[in-house]
Parts: structure tokens; sequence; C-alpha cells
């Protein structure tokens, strides 16, 4: 879980975790144990579909100004180590 | 030790006073900018004070009405945005360190719409990082106090906002409203504390949390200030594609209509019938209550609604899962902090292991189990039913009641330390307005007297989607009859 969160725990977070997220999981028991066969899922509470806006160019962001708060830009780009682990 | 003012001037004084001139807008900052000075360092409600911007913005306001020039419905009042919502060019972190040192592009459309009426920002107030937590305890910066007793949390993760306005900083302040975090540190602060529909109030620049249940909602001295504020900055919002098409319902148009003949139902399953450990103080200020709107004309019986007892649990598994997917966003590329790393992987990996702290850790570690292959079904999927039946509860409720009501919070302001050894005992605390965020729902929590221990409580007034009106209308009352 960790590692598909992009964290990494310590052996004493991990065992506290564990035992944290258990008593959270164990309370949530009551919602797994109801009988929900014949209720609908409500993802949200307004009910909208497709919310589209006309395909015409406004202004956006200042690309500088964005870029300007990035760790790290070059050429207009955000810039971010290699995406492979090899060297080349 | 309190440091509550004894007679704050109200936000619609406030309004009234510079736009007639009788005040100026600069005098109401610096007697606001006063009491931060002295008394800040023992509450720590800011992160950030825009103390030259709030001067140019009330000098500017003055000159407009000098020049007798129109100005708008909410000249010169002093208001505090929590620290999760955007504003250009000026530092929003959301008590975290991954966010550290960033200062947006743009403005939150909330921003924008308080500038347009003319209201004086003052600063970026404290949180629980990220808006998790229910005492302030979780953010990054130290604690807030609450300044009715500092040696008490103000509640969360709104705390910094409901401090200020409590200790006389600001005159309003917005929060942002996810299980609870604006009216638990109302009810905990003795303020106004408003979660509005879902919907009702645009979302663009609130940095998000759980986008299902968020809401930003104000902090108010009275019901009529908070009602100010809400009808400011509610109303559809093009940049959010889940704004309420239609207009907002005035929260100010029915405030001194009173309560005869509205039917009132006090919800069993948060009165000791059913959810288990809110305080006798707590539930006895919540009889008093329906007792006086009773007396007042209304007519007041209990309503059950079953599913609430479910709320917590369903809550805990809809708001991680969507925190940790809004949260994969601060991976050291775009902005905030970044720690290097040998390629990409390290980099997101270190970045964020350094940057989050350790509630924001747990529940993102929560949300990825909920969402995983094989899990899916059985948590979020199960939790969004259970959403379904609450919302099937209130409906049929609402059938017979015009509005509902309970307490707030479980308890009165805590000591710091007493519920952060273990996740449940803090998470509990939300029992009572989760709901509302379940079903997107309106709530508010309007202080009512004090608990033995001397310290504010509040009572929470639930209505239907959009029924602002009436539920301002039962708040009012409520005020008037404290």
């Amino acid at each position: 879980m960790a590692y598909l969160a992009r964290l990494e725990l310590s052996q004493d977070e991990l065992e506290l975790f564990t035992e944290q997220l258990g008593d959270v999981l164990e309370h949530a028991a009551d919602v797994e144990a109801l009988d929900l066969d014949h209720v609908e899922p409500m993802a949200h509470t307004v009910p909208l579909r497709n919310v589209v806006r006309a395909d015409v160019v406004t202004a956006t962001l200042d690309r500088d100004e964005v870029l300007g708060q990035a760790p790290a830009s070059e050429g207009g780009q955000f810039r971010v180590p290699r995406i492979l682990g090899e060297e080349p | 030790m309190s440091l509550v003012p004894e007679s704050p001037q109200s936000a619609t004084a406030i309004a009234a006073a510079v736009a007639a001139g009788e005040q100026s807008a600069r005098s109401i900052l610096d007697a606001h900018v006063a009491r931060v000075d002295q008394t800040e360092s023992e509450i720590h409600a800011f992160n950030h004070i825009m103390r030259e911007q709030a001067m140019a913005s009330a000098d500017e306001i003055d000159r407009r009405v000098a020049a007798g020039e129109p100005v708008g419905p909410m000249a010169g009042v002093p208001v505090a945005l929590k620290d999760n919502m955007c504003t250009r060019g000026v530092p929003t972190t959301c008590s975290s360190r991954i966010l550290e040192g960033w200062e947006p592009p743009y403005n939150a459309t909330v921003v924008e719409r308080l500038a347009a009426a003319d209201a004086v920002v003052v600063g970026k107030t404290n949180l629980d990082e990220f808006a998790m937590g229910s005492s302030t305890e979780n953010s990054a910066f130290g604690p807030t106090r609450n300044p009715h007793d500092t040696s008490r949390v103000p509640g969360g993760s709104s705390g910094g906002s409901a401090a200020a306005v409590a200790a006389g900083f600001a005159a309003v302040a917005l929060g942002s409203d996810t299980g609870g975090s604006i009216r638990q540190p109302a009810a905990l602060c003795g303020v106004v504390g408003v979660k509005p529909t879902y919907g009702a109030v645009s979302r663009y620049g609130l940095i998000a949390f759980a986008s299902s249940l968020d809401q930003i909602g104000p902090f108010a001295h009275t019901v009529a200030d908070a009602a100010l504020v809400h009808d400011t900055i509610s109303g559809h919002d093009p940049l959010d594609s889940t704004s309420i098409p239609s207009a907002a319902a005035s929260a100010s148009s029915d405030l001194a209509r009173g309560v005869e003949g509205l039917r009132i139902g006090l919800i069993s399953e948060m009165m000791g019938d059913g959810i288990e450990g809110i305080a006798p103080d707590v539930l006895a200020r919540t009889q008093a209550a329906a007792d006086a709107l009773g007396a007042a004309g209304a007519h007041v019986s209990p309503v059950s609604i079953p599913a609430a007892i479910y709320g917590l649990s369903a809550y805990y598994l809809v708001a991680p899962a969507e925190a940790s997917s809004n949260l994969s966003r601060y991976d050291g590329v775009r902005y905030g902090q970044r720690v290097d790393g040998a390629n990409v992987a390290q980099m997101n990996t270190a970045t964020r292991t350094s940057g989050f702290g350790e509630e924001v850790k747990r529940r993102i570690m929560l949300g990825t189990y909920a969402l995983s292959a094989g899990y899916y079904d059985a948590y979020y999927g199960k939790a969004q039913k259970v959403r379904t039946l609450i919302l099937e509860n209130f409906d049929k409720a609402y059938e017979d009641f015009d509005v509902l009501l309970s307490p707030t919070s479980p308890c009165t302001a805590f000591p710091f330390g007493d519920k952060t050894a273990d996740p449940m005992t803090m998470y509990v605390n939300d029992v009572c307005t989760i709901p509302s965020n379940l079903t997107g729902h309106p709530a508010m929590s309007v202080p009512f007297g004090v608990g033995s221990d001397g310290l504010p409580v509040g009572v929470q007034v639930l209505a239907p989607a959009q029924g602002e009106t009436v539920m301002f209308r039962v708040a009012a009352a409520l005020e008037a009859l404290r």
C-alpha cells in the first residue's frame, strides 16, 4: 500500500498504522455487514450530468507565473529527474 | 484564560457604518490588527497575516466612500481565510510542509467575490494539515489555541478561522467543511458556523480534500453576519462543474420571521438513542434549544434517522479514498517542495515522505486500501450505498419537518493531547456533523449557552438541499432565544 501511495514508512510507522487502520476498518465492519444489494451507490449529491462549456478560447494562467512556482523548470516546461531509473 | 472580546462589532454594523462614511475601513482594520498584536502570540490563529494588502484595500475603500462612489455589501469588513483557499501571490500552505513557500497564480472564486463586495482580507488561518483533523493539532506549523481557554483546542479542521473570529482578529472568516470542519470548531469557539448546500458555494481554488464532500462556508459572531457572507459568496460559478446552476437560496431574507408554525424534528439517534458518547451537558443544551423553539411557537417532536449511525463508518471510507486520489498531485513536479531522487519515482516518494505529516499519511494509506483492487466494492462501493441510505432517511424526515435539530459536537473544547493517541477517538468528534456532508444538505452551528465546564456549546440546525432560507430563519430565532 505504501508503495502504491508513493510513501516510505519506517518500521515503527508501519506497525502503528497497521494497528490504527485496523481499528478504523473494524469500525467500518458495520457498513460491510449491511445488505445493500437493492441500494444505488451515490457518487455525488448534486444531480448534474456532463457539465460542459462553450468551446471558445479564454484567458488561462500565465505560463511564467505557473512555472515560477515549480521546484524546477526549463525551456517553458516542468523539469523532473530522468523518468527511467538507469543512468545513460 | 479567556481572550474573547466583550462585545465585538458585527459585520453588518461595520458594512453599514463604512458605507455611510461614519467609520473608516482603516479605523475598523486598525482595531482588529491591534487585537492581533495583543493576543495572536497566545492563540496562533494565523499562518500568514496580510497587513500591507489589508491596509491598501481599506484605504482604497475609504477613498471611494469619500469620493461618493458606491461600495459593496461587505465594505470594510475584516475577513480571515482558511489557508486552503488560493490567494494570488500570497502563501497558501494547507498547514503542510509540502506546500511551504507556494504562492498560487490565481484566486479562489470566494476570494474574488469577497473582494468584489469590498471585504478586507486580513490573513490566512491555521488548520489541520489538508483539513484532516478536528483540533488543529495536525498542523505542521503548531496548533491554534481556543480563545475561551488557551489550554484547550479550538476544534478543527478550520480551528484558525473559528479562533480568529472568536478572538476579534476578524469580524468574519471562511472555512471549509468536509465532515464538520466549520461547524465543530464554531461550536467549540462559541461562534456561528455554516456548511452550505453542496454546490451552493464554488470550490474553485479550494484545495481539494474529499471533492464530493468539501464545501466552503462562513464563521461569524451573529447569524445575520453569517447570512451576509453566505449571500456574498454563494451562486453559480462556471469554473466549478459541481456548482448548482440555479440561483442560490437567500440566507438573509427571512431572519426576522420567527418560528411560529414551523415543524422542527429533534434527531433521536443524536440525542442519546443510537449514537453513544454525547456528553450530558451538550444533550441538555440541545434539549433546552428545542424547548425554547417550542415555546416560541414551533412544533417540535422527535424524528428518527436510523442510517445516521452508519455515517461515521461511511465517511471514513469515502473521505480517505477521495483524499488519497486528490493528494496524488503532490509529487514534487509542479508546485511546493521537492526532495531530489535518482529518478522520478524516487523523487515522488522522497518528496511525499518528507512533506506529509502523520495523519495525512494515515488517511492516504486508508484511502489507497479502500480503493485497491478486490476491496473497492467491499469498502468504497458499500460506503457510497450507505450515502444513498442516509439521504433517503433524511428525505423522508423532511416530508414531515421543515428543519432538524441536533448537537453539533459531542463535547465542549477538550485539552490538547486528549484525543491524539487513538485516531478513532478523534474521528468520533464528527459523528453529528458528518451526515450532512454525505447528503450534501446544509447545516449550521449556533452557540447556545455553555456546558458544565463553562465552555461554549453549539446546537446544529439541519435543512434539506437549498434550504438555507429556513435554516438561517430558525438559527436567527435560536440566537434571539439564548
